[in-house]
Protein backbone atom coordinates (compact mmCIF):
# COMPACT_ATOMS: atom_id res chain seq x y z
CA UNK A 1 0.00 0.00 0.00
CA UNK A 2 1.38 3.42 -0.60
CA UNK A 3 0.59 6.07 1.83
CA UNK A 4 1.13 9.35 1.31
CA UNK A 5 1.10 11.54 5.04
CA UNK A 6 0.59 15.47 5.25
CA UNK A 7 3.47 16.06 2.27
CA UNK A 8 4.75 19.69 1.57
CA UNK A 9 6.72 20.23 -1.55
CA UNK A 10 8.83 23.30 -2.39
CA UNK A 11 9.75 24.20 -5.56
CA UNK A 12 13.10 26.31 -5.99
CA UNK A 13 13.61 26.78 -1.97
CA UNK A 14 10.60 29.08 -1.96
CA UNK A 15 7.56 27.87 -4.62
CA UNK A 16 5.06 25.90 -1.98
CA UNK A 17 3.32 23.73 -3.87
CA UNK A 18 2.14 21.00 -1.96
CA UNK A 19 0.23 22.29 1.09
CA UNK A 20 0.06 18.78 3.41
CA UNK A 21 -1.40 16.68 1.19
CA UNK A 22 -2.57 12.98 2.18
CA UNK A 23 -3.69 9.96 0.44
CA UNK A 24 -3.57 5.95 0.07
CA UNK A 25 -3.38 3.38 -2.12
CA UNK A 26 -4.96 0.36 -0.72
CA UNK A 27 -3.60 -2.91 -2.93
CA UNK A 28 -5.34 -4.21 -5.38
CA UNK A 29 -7.44 -1.01 -6.10
CA UNK A 30 -8.32 2.13 -8.01
CA UNK A 31 -7.62 5.21 -6.52
CA UNK A 32 -8.42 8.78 -8.83
CA UNK A 33 -6.48 11.74 -7.89
CA UNK A 34 -8.63 14.85 -9.69
CA UNK A 35 -7.70 18.33 -9.96
CA UNK A 36 -7.37 21.10 -12.84
CA UNK A 37 -4.38 22.35 -14.54
CA UNK A 38 -1.60 23.58 -11.70
CA UNK A 39 -3.16 21.81 -8.89
CA UNK A 40 -0.22 20.29 -8.11
CA UNK A 41 -1.31 16.73 -9.39
CA UNK A 42 2.25 15.93 -11.21
CA UNK A 43 4.36 17.23 -8.24
CA UNK A 44 2.37 14.45 -6.45
CA UNK A 45 3.49 12.20 -9.02
CA UNK A 46 7.02 13.20 -8.77
CA UNK A 47 7.38 13.50 -5.00
CA UNK A 48 6.16 9.67 -4.93
CA UNK A 49 8.60 8.24 -7.79
CA UNK A 50 11.45 10.63 -6.86
CA UNK A 51 11.52 12.81 -9.44
CA UNK A 52 11.35 16.20 -7.74
CA UNK A 53 15.47 16.94 -8.16
CA UNK A 54 15.30 17.08 -11.75
CA UNK A 55 12.92 19.74 -11.20
CA UNK A 56 14.27 21.54 -8.27
CA UNK A 57 11.92 20.14 -5.79
CA UNK A 58 12.38 19.31 -2.36
CA UNK A 59 9.78 17.66 0.21
CA UNK A 60 10.15 19.74 3.08
CA UNK A 61 7.27 17.79 5.26
CA UNK A 62 5.44 14.87 5.50
CA UNK A 63 6.25 11.23 4.34
CA UNK A 64 5.49 9.11 1.86
CA UNK A 65 5.44 4.92 2.86
CA UNK A 66 5.03 1.73 0.70
CA UNK A 67 4.40 -1.70 1.57
CA UNK A 68 4.97 0.15 5.60
CA UNK A 69 8.70 1.33 4.26
CA UNK A 70 9.74 5.14 4.29
CA UNK A 71 10.66 5.80 0.81
CA UNK A 72 10.49 9.68 1.26
CA UNK A 73 14.33 10.16 0.15
CA UNK A 74 14.84 7.26 -1.86
CA UNK A 75 16.82 7.73 -5.30
CA UNK A 76 13.84 6.56 -8.54
CA UNK A 77 15.47 3.27 -8.99
CA UNK A 78 14.65 2.25 -5.57
CA UNK A 79 11.34 2.80 -5.80
CA UNK A 80 11.12 1.07 -9.37
CA UNK A 81 12.65 -1.94 -7.95
CA UNK A 82 10.29 -1.75 -4.71
CA UNK A 83 7.36 -2.38 -7.29
CA UNK A 84 5.94 1.42 -8.29
CA UNK A 85 6.16 2.42 -11.70
CA UNK A 86 4.94 5.54 -13.54
CA UNK A 87 3.32 6.64 -16.97
CA UNK A 88 4.47 10.34 -17.48
CA UNK A 89 1.96 12.63 -18.37
CA UNK A 90 2.58 13.74 -22.43
CA UNK A 91 3.79 10.11 -22.82
CA UNK A 92 7.04 10.28 -23.97
CA UNK A 93 8.19 7.14 -25.34
CA UNK A 94 11.62 7.15 -26.24
CA UNK A 95 10.76 8.15 -29.86
CA UNK A 96 14.36 7.69 -31.74
CA UNK A 97 13.92 3.84 -30.30
CA UNK A 98 11.67 1.17 -31.83
CA UNK A 99 9.12 -0.28 -29.56
CA UNK A 100 10.81 -3.09 -28.03
CA UNK A 101 13.42 -1.03 -27.22
CA UNK A 102 11.38 1.21 -25.40
CA UNK A 103 9.85 -1.70 -23.63
CA UNK A 104 13.54 -3.00 -23.02
CA UNK A 105 14.22 0.26 -20.90
CA UNK A 106 11.18 -0.33 -19.35
CA UNK A 107 12.25 -3.75 -18.31
CA UNK A 108 15.59 -2.15 -16.67
CA UNK A 109 14.64 -2.69 -13.06
CA UNK A 110 13.60 -6.30 -14.19
CA UNK A 111 16.66 -8.82 -13.85
CA UNK A 112 14.65 -11.89 -13.99
CA UNK A 113 14.57 -13.27 -17.94
CA UNK A 114 11.97 -15.25 -17.57
CA UNK A 115 10.04 -12.21 -15.64
CA UNK A 116 10.52 -9.91 -18.48
CA UNK A 117 9.32 -12.80 -21.10
CA UNK A 118 6.29 -13.34 -19.33
CA UNK A 119 6.32 -8.94 -19.23
CA UNK A 120 6.32 -8.68 -22.59
CA UNK A 121 3.43 -10.75 -23.57
CA UNK A 122 1.36 -9.59 -21.18
CA UNK A 123 2.15 -6.46 -22.63
CA UNK A 124 1.60 -7.88 -26.26
CA UNK A 125 -1.70 -9.45 -25.52
CA UNK A 126 -2.99 -6.24 -23.78
CA UNK A 127 -2.14 -4.07 -27.20
CA UNK A 128 -2.30 -6.42 -29.70
CA UNK A 129 -1.15 -3.30 -32.23
CA UNK A 130 2.30 -2.84 -30.11
CA UNK A 131 2.74 -6.33 -30.99
CA UNK A 132 2.59 -5.77 -34.78
CA UNK A 133 4.35 -2.84 -34.89
CA UNK A 134 7.31 -4.04 -32.36
CA UNK A 135 10.53 -2.75 -34.55
CA UNK A 136 8.45 0.69 -35.41
CA UNK A 137 10.61 3.54 -34.46
CA UNK A 138 7.96 4.49 -31.54
CA UNK A 139 7.93 8.50 -32.63
CA UNK A 140 5.79 7.12 -35.77
CA UNK A 141 3.39 5.45 -34.22
CA UNK A 142 0.48 7.18 -33.32
CA UNK A 143 -0.61 9.47 -29.96
CA UNK A 144 -2.65 6.83 -29.23
CA UNK A 145 -0.27 3.79 -30.10
CA UNK A 146 2.48 5.92 -28.10
CA UNK A 147 0.03 5.85 -24.81
CA UNK A 148 -0.21 2.23 -25.14
CA UNK A 149 3.59 1.75 -25.66
CA UNK A 150 4.12 4.56 -22.37
CA UNK A 151 1.31 1.88 -20.50
CA UNK A 152 3.21 -1.08 -21.50
CA UNK A 153 6.47 0.24 -20.68
CA UNK A 154 5.64 0.77 -17.23
CA UNK A 155 4.43 -2.81 -17.40
CA UNK A 156 7.05 -4.64 -17.92
CA UNK A 157 8.91 -4.26 -14.08
CA UNK A 158 6.02 -6.23 -13.49
CA UNK A 159 4.61 -3.01 -10.70
CA UNK A 160 2.19 -3.40 -7.54
CA UNK A 161 1.60 0.01 -8.15
CA UNK A 162 1.39 1.22 -11.01
CA UNK A 163 0.59 5.11 -11.00
CA UNK A 164 -0.74 7.38 -14.43
CA UNK A 165 -0.49 10.73 -15.11
CA UNK A 166 -3.43 11.83 -17.12
CA UNK A 167 -3.52 9.12 -19.47
CA UNK A 168 -6.24 10.56 -21.98
CA UNK A 169 -4.96 13.82 -22.19
CA UNK A 170 -5.32 14.81 -26.12
CA UNK A 171 -7.04 11.04 -26.64
CA UNK A 172 -9.94 11.20 -28.82
CA UNK A 173 -13.24 9.67 -27.09
CA UNK A 174 -13.08 6.43 -28.29
CA UNK A 175 -8.93 5.65 -27.17
CA UNK A 176 -10.07 7.53 -23.69
CA UNK A 177 -12.77 3.98 -23.37
CA UNK A 178 -10.16 2.14 -24.63
CA UNK A 179 -7.41 3.25 -22.12
CA UNK A 180 -9.91 3.25 -19.68
CA UNK A 181 -10.47 -0.31 -20.43
CA UNK A 182 -6.80 -1.36 -20.60
CA UNK A 183 -6.42 0.16 -16.65
CA UNK A 184 -9.57 -2.10 -15.49
CA UNK A 185 -7.83 -4.94 -17.04
CA UNK A 186 -4.46 -4.24 -15.61
CA UNK A 187 -5.99 -3.75 -12.19
CA UNK A 188 -7.87 -7.10 -12.52
CA UNK A 189 -4.47 -8.61 -13.32
CA UNK A 190 -3.99 -7.60 -9.21
CA UNK A 191 -1.69 -4.48 -9.93
CA UNK A 192 -2.77 -1.51 -7.71
CA UNK A 193 -3.56 1.92 -9.72
CA UNK A 194 -3.23 5.36 -8.89
CA UNK A 195 -4.72 7.29 -12.02
CA UNK A 196 -4.21 11.18 -12.16
CA UNK A 197 -6.93 13.01 -14.48
CA UNK A 198 -8.55 15.77 -15.13
CA UNK A 199 -11.22 13.88 -16.65
CA UNK A 200 -13.12 13.10 -13.82
CA UNK A 201 -16.01 11.26 -15.68
CA UNK A 202 -14.02 8.91 -16.65
CA UNK A 203 -11.98 8.52 -13.60
CA UNK A 204 -14.62 8.48 -11.44
CA UNK A 205 -16.55 6.09 -13.18
CA UNK A 206 -13.35 3.28 -12.53
CA UNK A 207 -12.34 3.98 -9.20
CA UNK A 208 -12.48 2.64 -5.63
CA UNK A 209 -11.98 6.11 -4.49
CA UNK A 210 -11.15 9.38 -5.21
CA UNK A 211 -9.12 12.66 -4.13
CA UNK A 212 -9.89 15.97 -5.28
CA UNK A 213 -7.24 18.72 -4.88
CA UNK A 214 -7.18 22.71 -5.90
CA UNK A 215 -3.88 24.76 -5.43
CA UNK A 216 -1.61 21.87 -3.92
CA UNK A 217 -3.92 21.26 -0.90
CA UNK A 218 -7.51 18.11 -1.22
CA UNK A 219 -10.26 19.54 -0.79
CA UNK A 220 -12.42 16.26 -0.81
CA UNK A 221 -12.47 12.95 -0.98
CA UNK A 222 -14.39 9.65 -0.88
CA UNK A 223 -15.84 6.70 -2.85
CA UNK A 224 -16.94 8.01 -6.62
CA UNK A 225 -20.74 7.26 -6.20
CA UNK A 226 -20.50 10.14 -3.29
CA UNK A 227 -18.24 12.74 -5.47
CA UNK A 228 -19.96 11.84 -8.62
CA UNK A 229 -23.18 13.08 -6.14
CA UNK A 230 -21.64 16.11 -5.22
CA UNK A 231 -22.72 19.25 -6.66
CA UNK A 232 -19.54 21.68 -6.45
CA UNK A 233 -17.89 18.04 -8.63
CA UNK A 234 -20.56 18.19 -10.77
CA UNK A 235 -20.02 21.68 -11.57
CA UNK A 236 -16.48 21.79 -11.61
CA UNK A 237 -15.36 18.40 -13.08
CA UNK A 238 -17.47 17.37 -15.04
CA UNK A 239 -18.92 19.94 -17.30
CA UNK A 240 -22.63 19.25 -16.03
CA UNK A 241 -22.78 22.97 -14.33
CA UNK A 242 -26.06 25.08 -15.43
CA UNK A 243 -24.59 28.56 -15.71
CA UNK A 244 -22.07 29.18 -19.05
CA UNK A 245 -18.59 29.12 -18.18
CA UNK A 246 -16.35 26.61 -16.07
CA UNK A 247 -15.25 28.21 -12.62
CA UNK A 248 -12.90 26.09 -10.09
CA UNK A 249 -13.20 25.49 -6.91
CA UNK A 250 -10.77 28.41 -6.17
CA UNK A 251 -13.15 30.79 -7.29
CA UNK A 252 -15.63 29.53 -4.97
CA UNK A 253 -13.71 29.71 -2.09
CA UNK A 254 -12.21 33.14 -2.71
CA UNK A 255 -15.94 34.03 -2.72
CA UNK A 256 -17.14 32.51 0.01
CA UNK A 257 -13.63 34.22 1.79
CA UNK A 258 -14.48 37.46 0.43
CA UNK A 259 -18.06 37.49 1.44
CA UNK A 260 -16.63 36.53 5.17
CA UNK A 261 -14.33 39.08 5.15
CA UNK A 262 -16.63 41.72 4.22
CA UNK A 263 -19.96 41.00 6.23
CA UNK B 1 33.38 17.82 -53.11
CA UNK B 2 35.73 19.42 -55.40
CA UNK B 3 38.17 17.45 -53.79
CA UNK B 4 36.44 14.51 -54.56
CA UNK B 5 35.97 15.43 -57.62
CA UNK B 6 39.77 16.11 -58.16
CA UNK B 7 40.26 12.88 -56.63
CA UNK B 8 37.96 10.90 -59.37
CA UNK B 9 39.72 12.29 -61.93
CA UNK B 10 43.32 11.64 -61.07
CA UNK B 11 42.42 8.17 -59.87
CA UNK B 12 41.53 7.02 -63.53
CA UNK B 13 44.73 8.17 -64.34
CA UNK B 14 46.60 6.78 -61.65
CA UNK B 15 44.86 3.50 -59.75
CA UNK B 16 47.87 2.93 -58.00
CA UNK B 17 48.33 6.66 -56.14
CA UNK B 18 44.13 6.79 -55.41
CA UNK B 19 44.70 3.13 -53.86
CA UNK B 20 47.48 4.38 -51.67
CA UNK B 21 45.61 7.49 -50.85
CA UNK B 22 42.65 5.17 -49.38
CA UNK B 23 44.65 3.00 -47.40
CA UNK B 24 46.43 6.20 -45.95
CA UNK B 25 42.86 7.45 -45.95
CA UNK B 26 40.83 4.74 -44.04
CA UNK B 27 43.74 4.29 -41.46
CA UNK B 28 43.94 8.03 -40.96
CA UNK B 29 40.21 8.05 -40.68
CA UNK B 30 39.83 5.18 -38.30
CA UNK B 31 41.82 7.12 -35.45
CA UNK B 32 39.24 10.30 -36.07
CA UNK B 33 36.61 7.79 -36.00
CA UNK B 34 37.53 6.43 -32.78
CA UNK B 35 37.35 9.85 -31.17
CA UNK B 36 34.91 11.07 -32.70
CA UNK B 37 32.84 8.34 -31.90
CA UNK B 38 33.87 8.56 -28.00
CA UNK B 39 33.20 12.46 -28.32
CA UNK B 40 29.72 11.12 -29.19
CA UNK B 41 29.23 8.85 -26.64
CA UNK B 42 29.82 11.17 -24.06
CA UNK B 43 27.54 14.24 -25.55
CA UNK B 44 24.81 12.05 -25.89
CA UNK B 45 24.75 10.10 -23.09
CA UNK B 46 25.37 12.93 -20.16
CA UNK B 47 25.01 15.74 -22.82
CA UNK B 48 28.92 16.99 -21.95
CA UNK B 49 30.67 18.71 -24.89
CA UNK B 50 33.99 17.32 -23.83
CA UNK B 51 36.73 19.73 -24.69
CA UNK B 52 39.06 17.17 -22.94
CA UNK B 53 39.08 14.90 -25.50
CA UNK B 54 42.45 15.70 -26.56
CA UNK B 55 43.99 15.29 -22.84
CA UNK B 56 41.91 11.90 -22.66
CA UNK B 57 43.89 11.03 -26.22
CA UNK B 58 47.56 12.04 -24.74
CA UNK B 59 46.76 10.34 -21.63
CA UNK B 60 45.48 7.63 -23.37
CA UNK B 61 48.51 7.13 -25.35
CA UNK B 62 51.07 8.09 -22.91
CA UNK B 63 49.41 5.34 -20.42
CA UNK B 64 50.36 3.04 -23.08
CA UNK B 65 53.76 4.04 -23.42
CA UNK B 66 53.56 3.34 -19.58
CA UNK B 67 52.19 0.13 -19.25
CA UNK B 68 53.73 -1.00 -22.61
CA UNK B 69 57.74 0.14 -22.15
CA UNK B 70 58.62 1.45 -18.60
CA UNK B 71 56.62 -0.55 -16.61
CA UNK B 72 56.56 -3.50 -18.58
CA UNK B 73 53.52 -4.52 -16.56
CA UNK B 74 51.50 -6.99 -16.81
CA UNK B 75 53.64 -8.44 -19.48
CA UNK B 76 56.81 -8.94 -17.04
CA UNK B 77 55.11 -11.77 -15.39
CA UNK B 78 53.88 -13.98 -18.64
CA UNK B 79 57.26 -14.85 -19.16
CA UNK B 80 56.32 -17.99 -20.81
CA UNK B 81 53.78 -16.19 -23.37
CA UNK B 82 55.85 -14.79 -26.69
CA UNK B 83 56.59 -10.80 -26.65
CA UNK B 84 53.74 -9.62 -28.78
CA UNK B 85 50.89 -11.34 -26.54
CA UNK B 86 53.38 -9.62 -23.62
CA UNK B 87 53.15 -6.25 -25.31
CA UNK B 88 49.48 -6.62 -25.87
CA UNK B 89 48.62 -7.46 -22.22
CA UNK B 90 50.42 -4.43 -21.17
CA UNK B 91 48.32 -2.32 -23.93
CA UNK B 92 45.20 -3.42 -22.86
CA UNK B 93 45.90 -2.71 -19.29
CA UNK B 94 46.61 0.68 -20.60
CA UNK B 95 43.61 0.91 -22.15
CA UNK B 96 41.77 -0.49 -18.96
CA UNK B 97 43.72 2.55 -16.65
CA UNK B 98 42.66 5.07 -19.29
CA UNK B 99 38.87 3.98 -19.18
CA UNK B 100 39.31 4.30 -15.34
CA UNK B 101 40.80 7.70 -15.50
CA UNK B 102 37.22 8.99 -17.70
CA UNK B 103 35.58 7.43 -15.14
CA UNK B 104 37.01 9.50 -12.28
CA UNK B 105 37.09 12.94 -14.34
CA UNK B 106 33.32 12.21 -14.87
CA UNK B 107 32.57 11.57 -11.36
CA UNK B 108 34.69 14.76 -9.27
CA UNK B 109 34.50 16.90 -12.14
CA UNK B 110 31.82 16.82 -14.20
CA UNK B 111 28.66 14.87 -11.67
CA UNK B 112 28.75 18.21 -9.10
CA UNK B 113 27.77 19.98 -12.65
CA UNK B 114 24.83 18.14 -13.28
CA UNK B 115 22.17 20.55 -14.14
CA UNK B 116 24.22 23.04 -15.03
CA UNK B 117 24.34 25.43 -18.48
CA UNK B 118 25.89 23.64 -21.66
CA UNK B 119 28.12 25.76 -21.96
CA UNK B 120 29.23 26.06 -18.33
CA UNK B 121 29.97 22.18 -18.43
CA UNK B 122 31.53 23.26 -21.21
CA UNK B 123 33.89 25.25 -19.89
CA UNK B 124 34.86 22.94 -17.31
CA UNK B 125 35.94 20.07 -19.53
CA UNK B 126 38.20 23.03 -20.92
CA UNK B 127 40.41 23.43 -17.23
CA UNK B 128 40.19 19.71 -17.33
CA UNK B 129 41.38 19.76 -20.55
CA UNK B 130 44.49 22.04 -19.31
CA UNK B 131 45.24 20.65 -16.44
CA UNK B 132 45.16 16.68 -17.95
CA UNK B 133 47.30 17.79 -20.82
CA UNK B 134 50.15 19.76 -18.38
CA UNK B 135 50.23 16.98 -16.39
CA UNK B 136 50.31 14.58 -18.78
CA UNK B 137 53.32 16.20 -20.90
CA UNK B 138 55.47 16.61 -17.69
CA UNK B 139 55.17 12.73 -17.56
CA UNK B 140 55.81 12.60 -21.26
CA UNK B 141 59.33 14.70 -20.72
CA UNK B 142 60.33 16.35 -24.08
CA UNK B 143 61.65 13.57 -26.23
CA UNK B 144 59.18 11.26 -28.06
CA UNK B 145 58.53 8.06 -26.01
CA UNK B 146 58.13 5.16 -28.66
CA UNK B 147 55.47 2.00 -27.90
CA UNK B 148 57.15 -0.32 -28.83
CA UNK B 149 54.84 -1.78 -31.16
CA UNK B 150 55.65 -5.23 -32.36
CA UNK B 151 54.70 -4.68 -35.54
CA UNK B 152 57.42 -2.41 -35.62
CA UNK B 153 58.06 -0.78 -39.56
CA UNK B 154 57.34 -3.51 -41.38
CA UNK B 155 54.78 -3.59 -44.48
CA UNK B 156 52.94 -5.72 -47.13
CA UNK B 157 54.25 -4.83 -50.47
CA UNK B 158 51.16 -5.69 -53.36
CA UNK B 159 52.52 -4.56 -56.18
CA UNK B 160 49.92 -2.02 -56.60
CA UNK B 161 49.47 -0.98 -53.01
CA UNK B 162 51.49 -0.91 -49.80
CA UNK B 163 49.84 -1.72 -46.55
CA UNK B 164 51.77 -0.97 -42.79
CA UNK B 165 51.11 -3.99 -40.36
CA UNK B 166 50.38 -1.33 -38.63
CA UNK B 167 47.11 -0.12 -40.70
CA UNK B 168 45.85 -3.35 -40.93
CA UNK B 169 45.71 -3.83 -37.39
CA UNK B 170 44.37 -0.84 -36.73
CA UNK B 171 41.59 -1.19 -39.60
CA UNK B 172 40.54 -4.34 -38.12
CA UNK B 173 40.74 -2.77 -34.45
CA UNK B 174 38.66 -0.09 -35.30
CA UNK B 175 35.97 -2.48 -37.26
CA UNK B 176 35.86 -4.71 -34.42
CA UNK B 177 35.37 -1.94 -31.84
CA UNK B 178 32.69 -0.79 -34.35
CA UNK B 179 30.60 -3.46 -34.44
CA UNK B 180 31.43 -3.97 -29.84
CA UNK B 181 30.02 -0.92 -29.76
CA UNK B 182 26.92 -1.48 -31.66
CA UNK B 183 26.61 -4.88 -30.07
CA UNK B 184 26.80 -2.77 -27.18
CA UNK B 185 24.46 -0.42 -27.59
CA UNK B 186 21.70 -3.14 -28.11
CA UNK B 187 22.77 -4.53 -24.23
CA UNK B 188 20.45 -3.87 -21.30
CA UNK B 189 22.83 -1.25 -20.21
CA UNK B 190 22.83 -0.17 -24.41
CA UNK B 191 19.48 0.69 -23.55
CA UNK B 192 19.36 2.43 -20.69
CA UNK B 193 22.42 4.77 -22.09
CA UNK B 194 20.11 5.57 -25.36
CA UNK B 195 17.35 6.04 -22.87
CA UNK B 196 19.39 8.56 -20.93
CA UNK B 197 20.64 10.08 -24.05
CA UNK B 198 17.23 10.67 -25.39
CA UNK B 199 15.61 11.65 -22.11
CA UNK B 200 16.65 11.70 -18.87
CA UNK B 201 13.80 11.79 -16.49
CA UNK B 202 12.06 9.77 -17.92
CA UNK B 203 14.75 6.95 -18.06
CA UNK B 204 15.05 7.43 -14.64
CA UNK B 205 11.78 7.15 -14.23
CA UNK B 206 12.02 3.53 -15.75
CA UNK B 207 14.60 2.66 -12.67
CA UNK B 208 17.66 3.83 -15.12
CA UNK B 209 21.00 4.86 -12.57
CA UNK B 210 22.04 7.58 -14.99
CA UNK B 211 24.88 7.98 -12.90
CA UNK B 212 26.03 5.04 -13.47
CA UNK B 213 25.17 5.51 -17.39
CA UNK B 214 27.34 8.71 -17.26
CA UNK B 215 30.26 6.32 -15.93
CA UNK B 216 30.00 3.84 -18.79
CA UNK B 217 30.09 6.72 -21.50
CA UNK B 218 33.32 8.06 -20.33
CA UNK B 219 34.72 4.76 -19.97
CA UNK B 220 33.95 4.22 -23.56
CA UNK B 221 34.91 7.61 -24.30
CA UNK B 222 38.19 7.39 -22.75
CA UNK B 223 38.69 3.96 -23.94
CA UNK B 224 39.06 4.89 -27.68
CA UNK B 225 40.67 8.08 -27.53
CA UNK B 226 43.44 5.81 -25.46
CA UNK B 227 43.20 3.68 -28.91
CA UNK B 228 43.05 6.67 -31.16
CA UNK B 229 46.38 7.93 -29.58
CA UNK B 230 47.85 4.48 -29.50
CA UNK B 231 47.96 4.17 -33.51
CA UNK B 232 48.62 7.98 -33.95
CA UNK B 233 51.73 7.32 -31.92
CA UNK B 234 53.06 4.40 -34.57
CA UNK B 235 54.13 4.22 -38.34
CA UNK B 236 53.37 4.95 -40.13
CA UNK B 237 51.49 8.44 -38.75
CA UNK B 238 54.80 9.19 -36.18
CA UNK B 239 56.48 6.67 -35.87
CA UNK B 240 58.62 8.51 -33.02
CA UNK B 241 55.91 7.88 -30.60
CA UNK B 242 54.38 10.02 -27.89
CA UNK B 243 54.97 13.26 -27.32
CA UNK B 244 53.82 16.82 -26.06
CA UNK B 245 51.41 17.29 -29.22
CA UNK B 246 50.24 13.81 -29.10
CA UNK B 247 47.05 15.38 -27.70
CA UNK B 248 45.86 17.86 -30.21
CA UNK B 249 44.89 14.85 -32.88
CA UNK B 250 41.81 15.53 -31.01
CA UNK B 251 41.03 19.13 -32.78
CA UNK B 252 41.67 17.18 -35.82
CA UNK B 253 39.23 14.87 -35.15
CA UNK B 254 36.37 17.70 -34.24
CA UNK B 255 35.34 17.84 -37.85
CA UNK B 256 34.56 14.80 -38.20
CA UNK B 257 32.20 15.03 -34.85
CA UNK B 258 30.52 17.88 -36.48
CA UNK B 259 30.14 16.26 -40.11
CA UNK B 260 28.71 13.53 -38.48
CA UNK B 261 26.19 15.26 -36.77
CA UNK B 262 27.51 16.07 -33.34
CA UNK B 263 24.63 13.76 -31.73
CA UNK B 264 24.99 10.77 -34.48
CA UNK B 265 27.16 7.73 -33.90
CA UNK B 266 27.05 6.51 -37.30
CA UNK B 267 28.04 9.75 -38.25
CA UNK B 268 30.60 9.92 -36.36
CA UNK B 269 31.88 7.28 -37.95
CA UNK B 270 31.62 8.17 -41.32
CA UNK B 271 32.62 11.51 -40.73
CA UNK B 272 35.92 10.38 -38.96
CA UNK B 273 36.46 8.26 -42.08
CA UNK B 274 35.69 11.47 -44.74
CA UNK B 275 38.41 13.79 -43.21
CA UNK B 276 40.70 10.90 -43.06
CA UNK B 277 39.92 10.58 -46.86
CA UNK B 278 40.00 14.13 -47.91
CA UNK B 279 43.07 15.00 -46.00
CA UNK B 280 44.94 12.11 -47.38
CA UNK B 281 43.63 13.12 -51.15
CA UNK B 282 44.53 16.15 -50.58
CA UNK B 283 48.07 15.37 -49.70
CA UNK B 284 48.19 12.99 -52.74
CA UNK B 285 46.90 15.21 -55.16
CA UNK B 286 46.60 18.83 -54.39
CA UNK B 287 50.30 19.19 -53.33
CA UNK B 288 49.89 22.62 -51.02
CA UNK B 289 53.28 21.83 -49.99
CA UNK B 290 53.53 25.77 -50.44
CA UNK B 291 50.82 26.06 -47.30
CA UNK B 292 53.21 24.46 -44.98
CA UNK B 293 52.96 21.00 -43.12
CA UNK B 294 49.81 22.30 -41.48
CA UNK B 295 48.10 22.32 -44.06
CA UNK B 296 46.24 18.73 -44.05
CA UNK B 297 45.21 20.01 -40.03
CA UNK B 298 42.55 22.50 -42.23
CA UNK B 299 41.30 19.80 -44.72
CA UNK B 300 38.95 18.49 -42.51
CA UNK B 301 37.36 22.02 -41.70
CA UNK B 302 37.41 23.14 -45.15
CA UNK B 303 35.03 19.69 -45.96
CA UNK B 304 33.54 20.90 -42.22
CA UNK B 305 32.60 24.13 -43.57
CA UNK B 306 31.08 22.31 -47.25
CA UNK B 307 29.28 20.04 -45.33
CA UNK B 308 27.80 22.54 -43.24
CA UNK B 309 26.17 25.00 -45.98
CA UNK B 310 24.92 21.97 -47.80
CA UNK B 311 23.55 20.00 -43.91
CA UNK B 312 23.62 22.93 -41.48
CA UNK B 313 22.71 19.52 -38.86
CA UNK B 314 25.90 17.51 -40.21
CA UNK B 315 25.34 14.24 -42.55
CA UNK B 316 22.99 11.78 -39.37
CA UNK B 317 22.58 15.07 -36.95
CA UNK B 318 19.20 15.76 -35.51
CA UNK B 319 18.15 19.12 -36.70
CA UNK B 320 16.83 20.14 -33.08
CA UNK B 321 19.34 19.03 -30.58
CA UNK B 322 16.93 18.53 -27.46
CA UNK B 323 18.25 19.86 -24.17
CA UNK B 324 17.51 17.87 -21.12
N1 LIG C 1 9.69 22.94 -11.86
C1 LIG C 1 8.83 23.79 -11.30
N2 LIG C 1 9.28 24.92 -10.72
C2 LIG C 1 8.42 25.79 -10.15
N3 LIG C 1 7.09 25.62 -10.13
C3 LIG C 1 6.57 24.52 -10.70
C4 LIG C 1 7.42 23.55 -11.33
N4 LIG C 1 6.64 22.57 -11.82
C5 LIG C 1 5.37 22.91 -11.51
N5 LIG C 1 5.32 24.08 -10.86
C6 LIG C 1 4.13 24.74 -10.34
O1 LIG C 1 3.52 23.91 -9.40
C7 LIG C 1 2.12 23.95 -9.53
C8 LIG C 1 1.59 22.57 -9.69
O2 LIG C 1 2.03 22.04 -10.92
P1 LIG C 1 1.74 20.55 -11.36
O3 LIG C 1 2.10 19.66 -10.26
O4 LIG C 1 2.37 20.34 -12.66
O5 LIG C 1 0.14 20.57 -11.51
P2 LIG C 1 -0.84 19.61 -12.31
O6 LIG C 1 -0.10 18.39 -12.68
O7 LIG C 1 -1.96 19.35 -11.36
O8 LIG C 1 -1.31 20.37 -13.51
C9 LIG C 1 1.82 24.87 -10.69
O9 LIG C 1 1.48 26.13 -10.17
C10 LIG C 1 3.11 24.94 -11.44
O10 LIG C 1 3.27 26.18 -12.05
MG1 LIG D 1 0.21 17.60 -14.55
Amino acid sequence: MLAVENLEVVYNDVVLVLRGISLEVPDGKIVALLGTNGAGKTTTLRAITGLLDMHEGDVTKGEITFDGADITEEDPAARVRRGISQVMEGRRVFAEMTVDDNLRAGAYSNRDANLVKEARERVMTLFPKLADRRNATAGYLSGGEQQMLAIGRALMQVPKLLILDEPSLGLAPLLVQEVRDIIVEINSQGTAVLLIEQNANMALSIADYGYIMETGKMVMDGDPGKLLKDEDVKEFYLGLHTTGEQKSFRDVKHYKRRKRWLS
Amino acid sequence: MITGLVVLAQATADGNAFAQMLVGGISFGAIYALLAMGFVIIFKATSVINFAHGALTGLGAFLVVAFATVLDFPGRFLTSFPEWAQWTANVLTAFAVAALFGVLIERVFLRPMVGEALFAVAIVTLGIDIVVRTITNDFIGTQPRPVGAPWGLNVIDLGWVIIAWSEVIQIVVTVVLLVAIAMFLRTRTGVAMRATAFDQETARAQGVNVGRVFSVAWAIGAFLAAVAGLFYSVFPRRATGVDQATAFIAFRAFPAVIIGGLDSIPGAVVGGFAVGIAESAANTYLGFEFLGNGFPGIVGYLLMMVVLLIRPYGLFGTPEIRRV
